[in-house]
C-alpha cells in the first residue's frame, strides 16, 4: 500500500536491457498489482534475474518502469529503494558481523532523522519486534546474522525488505537450499505479504510454484512467452515447447529435468521427436 | 516517521517458521564490537587520571612536550581508526588534513609573532624578496578565523574529495593509492612556494600562542593538558560514534556496499562523512602539533609520515575503539627511543611491523584476547553440536 492508500502496483512497459550487442530482455511488458503473489519462471538465461536487476537498476534499462506513478528507469538505485522496491538476491546478503536486530535496525532506518544516526539504538523497536516474529527470528535477535541457517538467512532478508517500508518485494529464488518445512514457512509468509506488497518471485522449484502461486509469468529468451494462472501456463503449448522442445540446444537430460520441472511427463521429451511431440 | 506503517504484515495472519530449526544462540562478547559505557567510562577515565593528572606531575618539560607529540599523533590515529576500521577506507594520506591544520595554524602563529616583533611581514618572506603579505596570509590573521579555518578547510576538502571518490565507486587499493597521491601532490604543492610557505625548511621559531607565551613552563603544561583534553574528547566522540546507528551503519558499508544501496542509503555518503570527521581529527592533531612540537615542515606530511600513522593504528587493532590510540603512542614512543639508538634502522623496522601486523594479525593486538575468547566459545559449540 503506497501512501495516498491506493493500492501499489509495478508496471514495465517495453523493457530492453542490452549488454554490448547481446540482448538479455527484449521488450518485456509486466504489470503486477498489490494482492498478487507472481511467480516469474524460464529456462536458465531467459532473462529472469535481468529484468529484476533492470527495476533495481543493477542492469542498464530501456523502456518505462513504473511504480505508483514513479518512473524508475534512469535512476540510482538506492533512489529506487527510497522509492519502496526492495530486492533479495539468490545468495543471502545480510550484513554477517552484525546481529539480526542491528540488521533489521539498518534497513529501518531509511526514514531516520539525523539526530537519530547519531544516537545509539535503545531497545528494539515494536516495529521490528512485529517483523522478528513474522520471520520467526524473535529467539535469535541476537545472533550475529552470519550464523543463521541459510533459510534463516532469506527469511532475515525478507524481514529487512518489510521494515524498510519496500511496496515491492522481488524476491530472487527465495527457497533454493531450504527444507520442505522452511518452504512451506516462507510460502505461508510470502502469501500473507502478497496482501498488502507487490510481490514479484523468480523461482525454478515448481513444487513450491504450483502450491503458492497466484500468477505466473513465463519468460524465454529475453521475451515473455505466458502468463496466467498456473493451469493456464502448463496447459500453454509455447510454454511446452520451450521446457519440452529444447532436446536439440541442450542435452536431453537437462531437457527432462526442466519439462519435470513445470510438471510435464520428462519421458515426452525423446531426442528426435520432442518439439513435435509436445505440441500435440 | 512514515505514513506507510500498515506494510506489516499482522502477526496473526503471518505464520511463524520458528522452530523449524535452532542453532546455538551465539552471542559473542560485546566488548569486540562496543564497549558498553561502563568500560567507556573506566577508559576514559583511567586515560584522563594518566594524562592530566600523572604525565604532568612525574614527567619533565621535555618529557611532556614529546609526550605531547605523541597525543597529536594519536588524534590521526584516531580517524584512521573510524575511515580504515571502521569504514574500510586505507586512508594513506592523512598528511594531507594533518598539514592542512598544521600550516593554518603556523601561518597564523608567525603572523602574531611578526606583529608582536612590530614587523609587517614574517622574516622569510622579506628573504624572498616579498614586500606585502600575500592575502592567503592575510585571512588566518584572525584567531578566530584561524581556529575557524583549521576546522572548516581540511572538512571542506575531506569533503569533496571524499564525495568525488567515492560516488564514483573507487575503492580498496585504488582508494589507498590515490589518496596516498594526494599525500605526495600536496607536499610537493607546499615545497614549490617557498614564498607561501617557506617551502621545505617549514614554518618554525614560534614564541606565542593566542598572546601567551610559549616558552613559559606552566604555559606548556597548560597547552599540553588542552591537546590531552581534546584527544581525550575525541575518544568520547567515536565511542559514542561507534556505537550510534552511524557506526553499524559504516561497518555495514564496509562489508558490504552493494547490499546497503539495496537499502536505500548512498554509500558514498556514508563513506564521505566518516572520511571528513577523520579528516578533522588530523587537522586538529596538526593544529596542536605545532605549538607543541614548534615546527611543521613538508617532512612531517608527506608519504612516509602518512604511512607511519598507519601503523600505530594496525598495531593497536584497527577496528578498535582504543586500538589506534594506544598503538599510535607505543609506537611512536617505540620510534623515539629506537631512533636515538639506531637511527638508520627503525625505518625499516617500522616497515617490517607493519606488514607483520597486516599480514599475520590483521585485527592488531587488541584481537589477540577477542581471537583466544572466540576460540574458547567455538569449543563450547562444537561440544554442543556433538553432543
Amino acid at each position: 500500500m503506497n501512501r495516498d492508500h491506493r493500492p501499489s502496483y509495478l508496471e514495465i512497459r517495453n523493457l530492453r536491457v542490452v549488454f554490448d550487442r547481446f540482448v538479455a530482455v527484449d521488450g518485456v511488458d509486466l504489470r503486477v498489482d498489490q494482492g498478487d503473489l507472481r511467480f516469474l519462471i524460464g529456462p536458465n538465461g531467459a532473462g529472469k534475474t535481468t529484468t529484476i536487476d533492470a527495476v533495481t537498476a543493477l542492469a542498464p534499462a530501456q523502456g518505462s518502469i513504473n511504480h505508483n506513478g514513479h518512473e524508475l528507469v534512469g535512476r540510482k538505485t538506492h533512489k529506487i529503494v527510497r522509492y519502496g522496491v526492495g530486492r533479495t538476491f539468490q545468495t543471502a546478503s545480510v550484513f554477517e558481523d552484525l546481529t539480526v536486530v542491528q540488521n533489521l535496525d539498518i534497513a529501518a532506518g531509511l526514514r531516520r532523522r539525523m539526530r537519530d544516526m547519531v544516537r545509539s539504538r535503545r531497545g528494539v523497536s515494536p516495529r521490528i519486534q512485529e517483523v522478528l516474529e513474522a520471520i520467526g527470528l524473535t529467539d535469535h535477535q541476537e545472533t550475529k546474522a552470519g550464523v543463521l541457517s541459510h533459510g534463516q538467512k532469506q527469511w532475515l532478508e525478507i524481514g529487512m525488505l518489510i521494515v524498510q517500508d519496500a511496496t515491492v518485494l522481488l524476491l530472487d529464488e527465495p527457497v533454493a537450499g531450504m527444507s520442505q518445512d522452511e518452504r512451506d514457512a516462507t510460502g505461508d509468509l510470502l502469501a500473507a505479504l502478497a496482501e498488502r506488497h507487490v510481490v514479484i518471485v523468480v523461482e525454478h522449484d515448481m513444487e513450491f510454484l504450483r502450491k503458492y502461486a497466484q500468477s505466473v509469468t513465463v519468460m524465454a529468451a529475453g521475451k515473455i512467452v505466458a502468463e496466467g494462472t498456473v493451469a493456464e501456463v502448463q496447459a500453454s503449448p509455447l510454454v511446452q515447447e520451450i521446457y519440452l522442445g529444447a532436446a536439440g540446444t541442450k542435452s536431453l537430460e537437462e531437457a527432462r529435468v526442466d519439462a519435470q520441472l513445470v510438471g510435464l511427463d520428462p519421458d515426452a521429451v525423446t531426442a528426435d521427436s520432442a518439439p513435435e511431440g509436445a505440441k500435440n | 516517521m512514515s505514513a506507510a506503517a500498515p506494510s506489516t504484515p499482522s502477526t496473526s495472519t503471518t505464520p511463524t517458521p520458528a522452530g523449524t530449526r535452532t542453532l546455538p544462540a551465539v552471542t559473542e562478547g560485546a566488548g569486540v564490537w562496543t564497549t558498553g559505557p561502563r568500560g567507556a567510562l573506566l577508559g576514559l577515565g583511567v586515560g584522563a587520571i594518566l594524562l592530566l593528572v600523572v604525565a604532568p606531575m612525574t614527567l619533565s618539560g621535555f618529557g611532556l612536550d614529546l609526550l605531547g607529540r605523541y597525543l597529536c599523533m594519536a588524534m590521526v590515529a584516531v580517524g584512521i581508526g573510524l575511515v580504515w576500521g571502521r569504514g574500510g577506507m586505507l586512508a594513506m594520506g592523512q598528511g594531507v588534513y594533518f598539514g592542512l591544520g598544521a600550516y593554518i595554524m603556523a601561518m597564523h602563529m608567525t603572523l602574531a609573532d611578526t606583529t608582536l616583533e612590530g614587523e609587517s611581514i614574517p622574516t622569510f618572506m622579506r628573504q624572498n624578496g616579498v614586500d606585502r603579505l600575500p592575502e592567503l596570509w592575510g585571512i588566518v590573521q584572525h584567531p578566530v578565523v584561524a581556529v575557524a579555518a583549521v576546522v572548516l578547510v581540511p572538512t571542506g576538502v575531506a569533503g569533496l574529495l571524499g564525495w568525488a571518490i567515492f560516488s564514483r565507486r573507487v575503492k580498496g587499493a585504488y582508494f589507498a593509492i590515490l589518496s596516498q597521491a594526494l599525500a605526495a601532490a600536496f607536499a610537493v604543492l607546499i615545497i614549490g612556494q617557498p614564498v607561501l610557505t617557506n617551502g621545505s625548511n617549514g614554518l618554525s621559531n614560534f614564541h606565542s600562542l593566542f598572546g601567551w607565551d610559549l616558552s613559559d613552563s606552566t604555559n606548556r603544561t597548560i597547552l599540553f593538558l588542552v591537546v590531552a583534553a581534546v584527544l581525550l574528547t575525541m575518544l568520547a566522540v567515536t565511542w559514542q560514534l561507534y556505537r550510534s546507528r552511524f557506526g553499524e551503519l559504516l561497518v555495514a558499508v564496509r562489508d558490504q556496499e552493494e547490499r546497503v544501496r539495496f537499502l536505500g542509503y548512498d554509500p558514498a555518503l556514508v563513506k564521505t562523512v566518516a572520511y571528513m570527521i577523520a579528516a578533522l581529527f588530523a587537522a586538529i592533531g596538526g593544529a596542536l602539533f605545532v605549538p607543541v612540537v614548534g615546527i611543521i615542515s613538508p617532512a612531517d606530511i608527506g608519504v612516509v609520515p602518512s604511512i607511519a600513522f598507519l601503523i600505530g593504528v594496525a598495531i593497536g587493532g584497527r577496528a578498535t575503539w582504543l586500538g589506534p590510540v594506544l598503538g599510535s603512542i607505543a609506537v611512536s614512543f617505540a620510534g623515539t627511543q629506537l631512533a636515538s639508538v639506531f637511527p638508520s634502522f627503525w625505518v625499516y623496522f617500522q616497515g617490517l611491523l607493519f606488514i607483520l601486523v597486516i599480514g599475520f594479525l590483521p585485527g592488531g593486538l587488541a584481537s589477540v584476547t577477542g581471537f583466544l575468547r572466540r576460540r574458547k566459545t567455538s569449543e563450547t559449540i562444537e561440544m554442543e553440536v556433538t553432543r
